[in-house]
């Protein structure tokens, strides 16, 4: 499926108190269907706001989003959302928080046990079978977000929104989900966008990196296509020129082509 | 009763501040020199054994004497105001008058010699059950309300002007309006608690409803969840702290309040009795009957807190 996402001339808006403000404009983006693209820029740029709109979570002011041919009206589960700070429920267990996006998006055609069981592998692909059943303030930040992942894999979703996933995790647990992740995509099949602001984590994971001019009135500033086979392992493309030449594309940009950010701000 | 309260959080605060640190304390087991490691092990296990227990002892004793002087202080310097201010005579009667009194009184709490003269017990339980019915029926009003005040702007500026309106309003003033309605003395004092009780649970509630954190409404609209499973799920559990707190103030009010309505229906009830024993002039009792209504009140919060402490911990 060549256009399974499609963005169109889309452009947001946001009525503050000083008046109107420019987030995002002339937002043109097409995803493949198994396709992983990883959205960065400095922070401001609107990543999050795309996402948002991806997501349903919000209507652009102009323009139209559709995914797998119909618009997007509002959230929904098919677009599977892993959010920065986990967002578990901290009333329910590990399982219990999985379950319930399992439950609303099967139980009209699968019964009880069948849903159970779906949780479970849900929470082994994310080798967390031992801890199903504690609470989110007992375990780790980085298991969080992996029961995070685990909710939004259940669901079976068109798309897997996440936003900068891994943003509040050390660099070694960092590493850990991002190879997880992989696994993972790789197993589903996943179409995957990924807000983030860490290089090395675009270059490693996407198969296209978007990058973002800064705001206000921000827009896709270039797209790079990243050509490494898969399976990636880190190590190996520690030394890769093709890798490297990506990293210095994507730094470039950053640094160079939209360094004015700090200038600005100071 | 306010004082109990800060003690008890800050009690729980402290719990929790323990906690993290230790955890790293255990999991930091990567020591550069494991024989010196053990030596200071070994030292400490040496002398560790023979002084913790004696400090411990005297730590806890030192802590609950803490707790326990200054209250008891408290209450005697209470009772010595109260028996050098009633040295010379007077109307009010001496701490041990009152004593005498209450030894015959709370001798058989639950005696009947008909309608207009039950025994103490029955008065305090028939104030609780008014309570425990107006305040039930609060709840079960204004609970629902507060939800969907807090869930529907619309709702919320509608009635809003309308609480703040009321609210003020002396729940007594209630009293004729449920007289005239109900043509009963009982179900108009029930009215009344009704009545008070409600507001600080549907401002509560509703406050806690607009709290709820939006990462927690985002995921409920991610995952397109129907009104039921939002109110189950999400927003009953992220409320009920607020909730609880509604209930506390309630409660608190309600107690307040049944006393003065039950002065004016008459009838059976704590409120009565006082102005029962007033026209006796009984003044012993009516002094039984403050300390008594006291009482109640510290532990019908003091057994919502507990409630509160066993449902957050439950749920969080």
């Amino acid at each position: 499926m060549e256009k399974f996402v499609q963005i169109e001339n889309v452009g947001q808006t946001f009525d503050t108190k000083k008046g109107k403000f420019v987030a995002l404009r002339d937002i043109d983006l097409t995803l493949k269907q198994g396709e992983f693209v990883a959205l960065i820029g400095h922070s401001g740029c609107g990543k999050s706001t795309l996402l948002n709109l991806i997501a349903g979570l919000t209507k652009p002011t102009s323009g139209v989003l559709l995914c797998d041919g119909r618009e997007i009206a509002g959230p929904g589960p098919e677009r599977a959302v892993v959010f920065q700070n986990h967002s578990l429920l901290p009333w329910l267990t590990c399982f219990e928080n999985i379950y319930l996006a399992v439950e609303r998006v099967f139980s009209q055609k699968e019964g009880k046990p069948k849903l159970k069981a779906r949780t479970q592998a849900a929470i082994e692909l994310v080798a967390l079978g031992h801890a199903a059943h504690k609470y989110p303030h007992e375990i780790s930040g980085g298991m969080k977000q992996r029961v995070g992942i685990a909710r939004a894999l259940s669901m079976e979703p068109k798309v897997l929104l996440m936003d900068e996933p891994f943003g509040a995790l050390d660099a070694l647990t960092r590493a850990r989900l991002q190879d997880e992740l992989m696994k993972i995509c790789e197993k589903t099949q996943a179409t995957v966008v990924m807000v983030t602001h860490d290089v090395d984590e675009a270059v490693l994971l996407s198969d296209r990196i978007v990058m973002m001019t800064n705001g206000p009135a921000a827009t896709i500033g270039e797209i790079l296509e990243v050509n490494l086979p898969r399976p990636r392992a880190r190590l190996e493309l520690a030394h890769d020129s093709a890798y490297i030449d990506c990293r210095a594309a994507v730094l470039e940009f950053l640094y160079e082509k939209q360094a004015h950010v700090e200038k600005q701000a100071a | 009763m306010s004082t109990l309260t800060i003690s008890g959080g800050f009690a729980g605060q402290t719990a929790v501040d323990h906690a993290p640190k230790e955890v790293p304390a255990g999991g930091c087991t990567m020591t550069p020199s494991a024989e010196a490691a053990k030596e200071t092990k070994m030292e400490k296990s040496a002398s560790l054994p023979v002084t913790e227990p004696g400090i411990a002892w005297s730590e806890l004793l030192n802590g609950a004497a803490r707790l326990v002087l200054p209250p008891l202080l408290g209450m005697l310097l209470l009772v010595g105001v109260w028996y050098v201010a009633t040295l010379g005579g007077g109307p009010i009667p001496g701490p041990l008058a009152v004593w005498d009194a209450a030894a015959v009184l709370f001798a058989d709490p639950f005696y009947n010699n008909g309608p207009n003269d039950l025994g103490i017990g029955w008065n305090v339980l028939a104030s609780l059950e008014r309570v425990g019915i107006g305040f039930g029926l609060a709840a079960l009003v204004g609970i629902p309300l507060g939800f969907m005040l807090g869930r529907f702007a619309f709702l919320s500026s509608m009635i809003n002007p309308l609480i703040s309106l009321l609210r003020p309003v002396s729940p007594l003033a209630w009293l004729p309006i449920g007289l005239l309605v109900f043509q009963k003395a009982d179900p108009a004092a029930t009215w009344t608690i009704f009545i008070c009780s409600i507001w600080p649970m549907i401002m509560n509630t509703a406050q806690g409803v607009q709290r709820v954190p939006q990462d927690y409404l985002n995921v409920a609209r991610v995952l397109d969840l129907s009104e039921w499973k939002v109110v189950t799920r999400i927003l009953f559990p992220a409320v009920l702290p607020y909730m609880l707190t509604g209930i506390r103030l309630s409660i608190g009010t309600a107690w307040l309040v049944i006393v003065a309505a039950e002065m004016l229906t008459g009838g059976v009830g704590i409120g009565f009795w006082v102005w029962d024993e007033w026209n006796n002039l009984k003044v012993e009792h009516i002094i039984i009957a403050i300390f008594i209504i006291g009482i109640v009140g510290l532990l019908l919060e003091q057994a919502l807190i507990l409630l509160a402490k066993k449902l957050t911990k439950e749920s969080s």
